[in-house]
Parts: structure tokens; sequence; C-alpha cells
């Protein structure tokens, strides 16, 4: 692919009381490029994006986020990537404006800019008409698309998103699943699910862990190339059913 | 950026109403601890009238307020502190600062600058409240702000203190308690004889009340609060690994 890589790790290795969560985890990303993260319960998911994100710090290997090395130069990586974790970081005594503001400036958005970036986050995620609400009082899939719009809101070049699609109804599903599609335009995003169907509709490419290995790496088209994607799925985790909601 | 995270601080104290009420509950035990000095100045100024070099109405009431004040902020900054990290990592909250791009230094003075604004107002209203002493006597403005300085100095060392317990934990109340021990521990050592009564904050606060303002005392709590806040700031360093 010709597009610049915009995030890579290598062979990311991390331990959790001794034991490997994720091993030798390796993967790229490129600009435009939307990456589905699929496994099971416990397949080291989240600890793959966390260490992505520079919220967990590997035991081995080094992730690069716009050629910044993200343990070496954490501010420059860090500014290129938008991180919504699996329980959106919200504080909810704060308003929807105040909170996004907030994050904004924590990732250097500009002050001239700020007004134009919020209006536009809060655009994208439909949060237009709730700015003056406080988010403790919100509803989960509103929370939810505020942890998203804090992730978005700086425009950065790397987005990741923990399981965005949890918590939310269909119709919401289905904004959320476009915006995806929107961002994959101009930034490269890579998304953690448990939903197949998602990763059928909006991905590029799939990455399915399995006991915090890589077992597949390469498009959806390849995952659907011999029968439907959930049968791939099961076929290549050998578990039957178990976490493979669809 | 600092400044920012110092705002925020600031901005989440200020939006819960139990903050007000605090501040409110605060300054009428302060207001009643002060006409109570002054009630008792008032009845013993006959005598102190006679005597030679007596006690000023200064010393009287504005030195023991400022020991009150010194005391109920050691029993509530632990109550703040704990809220500024350990809090903050059990609502999962902490991990929006950590992936952004600021540094452990940007966060410690962030979150430390924050209450230190906050406690600075708690002792202004104190001071202008003492101030008020100037309308019906000769105030000793200089008993006054020794008094003041050595309060903020007291307050400052404390958060520092409580925010580096708040660091090392994610249960807010263990934050809160170790912190408060640690304050005790300082105040018994004041009652200790030899080299350790120099440790304690407690003691060179006692000379700042009394209007000694001493360099030493000052670099003490330049030492401490410095000290407190640099391992902070190393603990998160480490935690969000190096660098």
């Amino acid at each position: 692919m010709a597009s610049p890589i915009t995030l890579s790790a290598h062979n990311l290795t991390r331990f959790h009381g001794g034991r490997s969560v994720v091993t030798d985890v390796s993967l790229e990303l490129h600009r435009g490029e939307v990456l589905g993260l699929l496994g099971h319960n416990g397949a080291g998911k989240s600890t793959t994006l966390q260490m992505l994100a520079g919220a967990l710090t590997p035991n081995s290997g080094r992730v690069e986020v716009c050629d910044f090395d993200i343990a070496r130069k954490p501010a420059l990586a860090k500014a290129c990537l938008g991180f919504l974790p699996e329980h959106p970081p919200l504080y909810k005594d704060m308003r929807v404006d105040d909170y996004l503001t907030f994050a904004a400036k924590l990732h250097r958005v500009l002050p001239a800019q700020l007004t134009e970036y919020l209006n536009l986050a809060k655009q994208r995620c439909g949060l237009t008409d709730c700015g003056k609400k406080l988010i403790g009082t919100l509803s989960k899939g509103y929370q939810q698309r505020v942890g998203i719009a804090q992730a978005i809101i700086h425009q950065p070049a790397v987005v990741i998103l923990d399981e965005p699609t949890v918590g939310l109804d269909p119709t919401q599903i289905r904004d959320i699943r476009e915006l995806i599609r929107e961002l994959g335009n101009n930034s490269s995003v890579i998304l953690s699910t448990h939903l197949l169907h998602e990763v059928e509709n909006i991905c590029d490419r799939a990455l399915i862990l399995q006991q915090g290995k890589v077992i597949f790496n390469d498009t959806t088209d390849e995952l659907r190339r011999h029968s439907d994607i959930e049968s791939s799925f099961i076929r290549l985790t050998a578990m039957p059913t178990e976490g493979a909601t669809t | 950026m600092i400044r920012t995270l110092a705002k925020k601080e600031l901005h989440t104290l200020f939006v819960s109403p139990s903050t007000w009420w605090m501040l409110a509950l605060l300054q009428f035990i302060f207001a009643w601890f002060y006409l109570a000095r002054m009630d008792d100045y008032l009845q013993v100024q006959a005598q102190l009238a006679q005597m030679d070099s007596a006690p000023g109405a200064t010393i009287s009431i504005a030195a023991p307020l400022a020991s009150v004040l010194a005391i109920v902020l050691m029993m509530l900054i632990p109550l703040f502190t704990m809220r500024l990290i350990a809090e903050e990592r059990r609502n999962q909250t902490w991990i929006l600062l950590t992936t952004a791009p600021i540094s452990a230094t940007d966060i410690v003075l962030g979150k430390f600058l924050g209450l230190l604004a906050m406690l600075s107002i708690i002792i202004a209203a104190c001071a202008v409240m003492v101030c008020s002493l100037a309308l019906g006597t000769h105030a000793d403005f200089g008993l006054i702000a020794g008094n003041i300085l050595g309060v903020w100095l007291l307050a400052a060392s404390y958060a520092a203190l409580g925010l580096f317990f708040s660091s090392l934990t994610r249960q807010p109340v263990v934050a809160a308690f170790g912190a408060l021990a640690v304050y005790f521990g300082l105040w018994m050592l004041e009652m200790s004889s030899g080299v350790v009564r120099v440790l304690s904050p407690n003691v060179h606060f006692q000379n700042l009340n009394v209007g000694l303002i001493s360099t030493a005392d000052i670099i003490y709590f330049a030492l401490f609060i410095t000290g407190f806040l640099l391992v902070s700031i190393e603990r998160i360093r480490r935690e969000r690994g190096g660098v």
C-alpha cells in the first residue's frame, strides 16, 4: 500500500503477574485504514490497545506513532493519538462542553481552533444539543459518544477505540459506524469489537488475537474468502460459539 | 498545560455544592473562634493595661486563630488530596491524563497548584477577617503576615505530602488516612526532644506563629514541598514507564 504508515508496533509483549497476556504482537496501520481487532474475552485486546495508546508500558517491544517512538518521545507521539478506553474516562460532574474543551487543551489544540474543533467533534458524534448537560446525567449511549468525541476532538492521525459501540442502540451503532468510516478517510482507526459484522462492514483489515498471540492478520476479504466471516472466525479461534457473538 | 490542569481542578471543586458548604462552615468556625478570643481578650484587657510589656491584641487573637486554622487544614487537606490522583484512578479517568501528550511534571504541578489555589482562598478569607482587628485597635500587620505566611507554607507542605500519598494508591481512603497518619506523626515529633524535632513542619510553623520569619524555616518548607512534589512526579513517571 502506498499510503504512509501512521502506527506500527513491534513485538509487543506484556506480562501480568508472571503470565504473559500479550505475546509478540506486531502490527502496522496505514493512513486511511480501519483495522479491526478481534478475539475472545481475555484474548488481550484491551491490553494491546492500551499499549498502543501509551497507557501501559510493554515489557518488551516498541510502538511508533507517526514515526515517533512512544516511549522516547511520548509528547509528540501522544499528540497524534486519540484513545477511547474500555471505560470512557469521563468526569461525571463536568458539562459536555467543558469536558471536551479540557480534553482538547490536554491534546494541545490551539486556543484559536478550540471552538471550531469542539463544534466539529460534537456534530460528528451527535452531541450538538448536549453541550450544557452534565455528563453524569447522560445515558450510557450518550456517555459513550462523549468518550468518542474526546478521542477525536484534536483530529489525531490515529484513533484507537476500545469497543466503541458497546451500550449503544441500533441507530446509534449505525451512526458510529458511519463516523468511523468517515474518520477512516483522513486518519487511521483501530478498534476492538466482539461484533463480527462490524468488522465486515467497516474494517479494511482484521487482526485476530488468541491468548495474546496474533493468529490472523490480513484483509477482511481474505477472512471472507472461504466462507462467511463468522465461521472463519470460529474456525480460526477453534473455540466454538463462545465469545463469538454476532 | 499546568494552568489548564490547575483550572480544571479548581473548576471541579467549585461546581460541587459541598465545597461551598464547607467553605461557609469553615468561615463560621473561624469567625466563632475569632470572636471568642476577642471576648477573652477584652475581659482581661483591664489587667493587661497595668502590665509593662503586655501582649497585644494581635498576638492574643490572630496567633491562636492561625494555630486553629493550621489544625483544621491538617484534617481537611487529605480529603482534597485523595481526590487528586487516587480517585481519578478508581474512576478510571486517570487514563485520560496518562494518554495525553503531557508530562508527569505537568500533571503533578497542575494538580498541586489547583489545590493550593483553593487552600489560598480559605486562608485569605481568614486573613481578611483577622485584618478587621485594625478597625478597633492598632493591629500588628507584621505578625499577621507572618502567621498567614506560616499557615500557607504549612498548607502547601501538607498538600505536597498528601499528593504523594495519592500518587501511591488507587484507593482514595487509603491515600487520605496514610497522609493523615503522617501529619499526626510529624505533629508528634514536635513534642519530642532532640534532633528529630526539626523534621516536624509544625516546629517551623511555631516560629512564624510568634512572628519570627527566618530564612531557615522558609528553606525548610521549600525543601519539604519540592521534595514531595519531586517524588510524586517520579512515581507517576515510573508508572507511565520512564521518560
